[in-house]
């Protein structure tokens, strides 16, 4: 099984808090780009059924549909598909369109990753959306009706403002609307951001017990609604975990496609140089390698530690298995029925530390 | 040469009043160094001391002067370090001298060094020639300092010259006072050879290079000297004099004169300054008098902050103490800590010094230990012992009664800050001694102090509570019974050895809540809590926590870039490395060194 990542570098504004590269949309750029990842799709070849293939960004929803179905119909004559494949776009919710949603929709895709972040205007000013609040509401309402049954909210965490009161209102909404899944990420300040620099951000970021609070009330209340947590960031009703997130924790391959795409296939990582120019004139994307030896022990472990199916304790080092007792004493680790252990709510908020330990 | 023709002087002053800058101003002035040469503070050719601004070890240097009397003369200038820390190297430098210019700042006017050493210089019987500085400044009271020096030092010195070290004013006036005033040396030539070491250094081709003065006799290459405190003895393979860069072979050296003696001597521990120098075949009958070992007299515990690095800590150590033999270490073991020395030391200064040039020198990365004073304790059995690390200080069952060094200290102040210095010495269980005005602005000061109570941080303390004004001087007086009582401090329940220190019974709950609360700033947050205590014999008198560590996750890995999470996993693996482990405790090379500062 292999996922197919696409990237799409594009973004109408760009977000005061993210740090991730993005050109301003061009409509003879994009179609530039939609073409050369068509090029590149028909160039790889690959045996393996594609279970996954996911749009993101920068921002996916800028394509028009009759792009992304080009690009889904080059994938399906090009690789093994099945009705189950998961087809995740990711999508700005400025655009509340119920007819783009279910074109969308009648293209393929059939998850859409919607990046609400807040169900608060005040707090959706602050971090530089363009949505409001009431378009998070119809966007997610359009794709339900538009036939979408598998929908995720985004929703940011330790924000400044963001008191337990005004998290409280927000988680309220989200656990209300027909989505089945949440990535909840805590803001993480980045160099080179205005956000980094900006005294009215720096001066109310809540401290680190606060985030924390705000992180652990979130695993609460999602449970509550039914949303159990899968990984450090992500929630999902049964069933509805996300099959491409998967991927990276699991150390399955995944094939990205576009300008700044990360792959990894047959234990080799390599990624494509950001510049889109050089995307779209190279007939076949340049690929640079990070490292040969991927998924061997030491990062499978790193990236399993994530997700709460977790590892089995044989996979463990005997000095890391020492130090289990006083992380379980601590409740960062649970023990489970299967010789499996996973890290707690409490263990996620300080994964690095913990998998550091276990390491 | 006639030895009625040279002249032996140091220069001395305190601490930035223009010494290394005469001594460069003598050194153009007498075109032993080339204008073009010149460059600022020539004797002091250590980066550090360049950097203090300060001497740290005694240099000399022969020039030639043309005098107006048409005669022409050999000057021997022997730098001497200005710190108390390097007393005895400074006695053992104007011992060398038949005379000595003492430098006074125009505006600052005496300070308490420029007592110190001119009562020194006074005591090896000196012509002293004082000399104002920095008579450039607009603040400058050349009158009111000449005054001064006549009425605290009582010295003649209203015709003093007035100069400027700086933009070279008037030291001609200086050269010709030093063939008119300072007397020329005495000494027979066909007496049995005895000459004073002032200093020495190591020389990886020549082996150890002495420097002496001649008293009596004369001493040639090839002949078999005798250093008389060790006995040891060697042959002279080169003698003669120095100059700023080089040392020039004679081939003799007569009494009278200064120079160097080389008698591929391994070791700089058998040419200790003080000593004297004879001749095997023809000895003298007694030795100089005033010498003395010199014994350190503050230690503390010197690890590498990578364990690994112990070797390199050890050679570096080594290499130091070639040319300091005044540095003393040996190997020590601690459960904190590791691998390491705990080094002795003459005072604080030497001290930083020696930390300084080890981390700047040879690149190492250090954690430092409290520093201590050697503790005189007696046991109930009668046995006497001397502590010099904390972690050897007996169990309280078993000490019958304790003693720590006193100093003497005389401290110069402006009267405005008297009441704060005084609040600072009581504070550090001073007895107040006596106090005198010196002028209607400045006051002495005089305290005795225990060493233990200086060793830290009163100079800073000092200097914060006189806005720099004050001087401080101190000398050693010996011991005295005291209340003391070993204060440990203890990480998730552990005792801590490298932290342990020795303080007076009545400050050990103050400095225990400091310490801890230091440490508290300076331990990271980690998984599990952290719980610090301070007691002593085994009842906890402060108590702090370092809370758990709530958040330390890395939100997003964006569209399957891991790269970010394994740069991340790496960075603490190595900050790991950086860490002291105690038991799941890690600790930070800084919380070690925090604890050193605690006056802040």
């Amino acid at each position: 099984m292999t996922g197919i990542y696409i990237h799409v570098p594009f973004c109408a504004k760009k977000c005061p808090y993210c740090d991730f590269y993005s050109v301003p949309y061009r409509k003879a750029t994009a179609e530039a780009y939609v073409q050369a990842v068509i090029r590149n799709l028909k160039h790889y070849q690959n045996p393996d059924t594609v279970d996954s293939i996911y749009f993101g960004g920068g921002t996916p929803s800028l394509l028009s549909v009759k792009q992304i179905s080009d690009i889904l119909e080059t994938c399906s004559t090009n690789f093994k598909l099945d009705s189950m494949t998961e087809i995740t776009l990711e999508h700005n919710p400025t655009r509340t369109d119920r007819n783009y949603l279910y074109e969308l929709r009648k293209a393929g895709v059939n998850r859409l990753s919607i990046g609400t972040q807040s169900f608060s205007d005040t707090q959706l000013k602050l971090l530089g959306r363009t949505h409001t609040a009431k378009q998070n509401l119809e966007t997610v309402q359009n794709a339900f009706q538009a036939g979408f049954y598998h929908i995720s909210c985004d929703l940011m965490l330790a924000l400044p403002y963001q008191t337990e009161q005004v998290l409280t209102e927000t988680l309220k909404i989200l656990t209300s609307l027909p989505i089945q899944h949440v990535s909840a990420y805590l803001l993480q300040m980045e160099e080179n951001t205005p956000f980094y620099t900006s005294p009215e951000i720096l001066d109310n970021l809540p401290d680190d017990d606060t985030s924390a609070d705000r992180y652990l009330q979130t695993v609460q209340m999602l449970e509550k609604a039914g949303f159990y947590q899968y990984e450090v960031s992500s929630f999902a009703k049964s069933g509805f975990e996300s099959k491409h997130n998967l991927k990276y924790w699991y150390c399955q391959d995944y094939l990205g496609i576009g300008a700044g795409a990360h792959s990894c296939i047959k234990n080799r990582r390599f990624y494509v140089p950001k510049e889109i120019e050089n995307f779209c004139q190279n007939p076949v994307q340049e690929e640079i390698t990070i490292s040969e030896n991927a998924c061997n022990s030491e990062e499978k472990l790193m990236l399993a530690l994530r997700t709460s199916r977790g590892v089995p304790l044989s996979a463990l080092q005997p000095e890391a298995q020492k130090k289990l007792a006083i992380l379980i004493k601590n409740d960062y680790i649970k023990l489970k029925e299967n010789n499996y252990i996973a890290m707690t709510p409490k263990g996620f908020a300080v994964s690095n530390a913990v998998t550091a330990m276990l390491i | 040469m006639n030895s009625a023709n040279i002249r032996n002087f140091c220069i001395i002053a305190h601490i930035d009043h223009g010494k290394s800058t005469l001594a460069d101003r003598i050194l153009e002035k007498t075109k032993t160094v080339a204008q073009r040469d010149m460059e600022q503070q020539i004797l002091d050719n250590m980066d550090l001391e360049r950097e203090r601004g300060i001497t740290i070890k005694a240099r000399a240097v022969r020039l030639n002067y043309q005098a107006n009397d048409g005669q022409t003369y050999i000057f021997n200038l022997i730098d001497t370090p200005g710190h108390v820390d390097f007393n005895y190297e400074v006695s053992r430098s104007l011992a060398a001298c038949e005379g000595a210019i003492l430098i006074v700042d125009a505006s600052q006017g005496i300070e308490a060094q420029t007592l110190a050493n001119t009562y020194l210089a006074i005591e090896h019987d000196l012509e002293v020639v004082p000399v104002v500085n920095k008579i450039d400044l607009p603040s400058a009271q050349p009158e009111k300092v000449c005054q001064e020096v006549e009425d605290i030092i009582g010295i003649p010195a209203m015709d003093a010259p007035r100069i400027s070290a700086k933009l070279g004013t008037n030291i001609e006036e200086v050269l010709e006072r030093i063939v008119t005033d300072i007397p020329a040396p005495k000494g027979e030539v066909s007496a049995p050879l005895k000459a004073l070491i002032f200093d020495s250094y190591y020389d990886s081709y020549k082996g150890v290079i002495i420097y002496v003065r001649v008293k009596e006799g004369a001493v040639r290459v090839g002949d078999t000297i005798r250093l008389m405190a060790t006995g040891s003895e060697f042959t002279v393979t080169e003698t003669g004099y120095m100059t700023t860069d080089q040392l020039v072979n004679t081939g003799t050296l007569e009494a009278g004169e200064v120079g160097y003696i080389a008698a591929s001597i391994k070791s700089i521990g058998d040419t200790q300054v003080g000593d004297t120098v004879t001749l095997a075949e023809n000895p003298c009958s007694e030795a100089l008098p005033g010498y003395r070992k010199v014994n350190p007299m503050v230690f503390s515990g010197i690890y590498p902050a990578d364990g690994a690095k112990y070797g390199d800590l050890r050679d570096a150590l080594e290499k130091l103490q070639l040319n300091d033999a005044a540095l003393s270490f040996e190997p020590e073991t601690s459960v904190a800590l590791g691998f390491g020395f705990r080094c002795g030391f003459l005072g604080l200064l030497h001290m930083e010094i020696i930390q300084e040039r080890l981390e700047r020198e040879y690149n190492l990365d250090l954690i430092t230990t409290a520093p201590s004073v050697i503790y005189k304790v007696t046991l109930t059995d009668g046995t006497v012992q001397y502590i010099d690390n904390p972690t050897n200080y007996p169990d309280p069952s078993v000490l019958a009664s304790a003693e720590e060094p006193m100093v003497k200290a005389d401290i110069l102040v402006p009267s405005e800050f008297v009441g704060n210095v005084m609040d600072l010495c009581q504070d550090r269980r001073g007895t107040f001694k006596d106090m005198q005005y010196l002028d209607d602005t400045r006051v002495t000061l005089k305290y005795e102090l225990p060493l233990n109570e200086i060793v830290y941080d009163f100079f800073d303390a000092l200097k914060s509570r006189t806005r720099g004004y004050a001087s401080f001087d101190y000398e050693l007086m010996g011991y005295a019974p005291s209340k003391l009582v070993k204060l440990d401090i203890l990480l998730n329940g552990e005792i801590v050895d490298a932290l342990s220190f020795i303080v007076h019974a009545d400050k050990a709950y103050g400095r225990a809540r400091k310490i801890a609360e230091k440490l508290k700033e300076n331990i990271p947050r980690q998984l599990f809590e952290v719980p610090i205590q301070a007691a002593v014999g085994g009842k906890i008198i402060a108590r702090e926590t370092v809370k758990a560590m709530r958040k330390d996750v890395l939100a997003k890995c964006y569209g399957g870039d891991i790269t970010r999470k394994k740069k991340l996993l790496e960075k603490q693996k190595e900050g790991k490395k950086r860490m002291r482990q105690l038991g799941t405790v890690e600790v930070p090379q800084e919380a070690f060194m925090s604890v050193l500062k605690l006056d802040e």
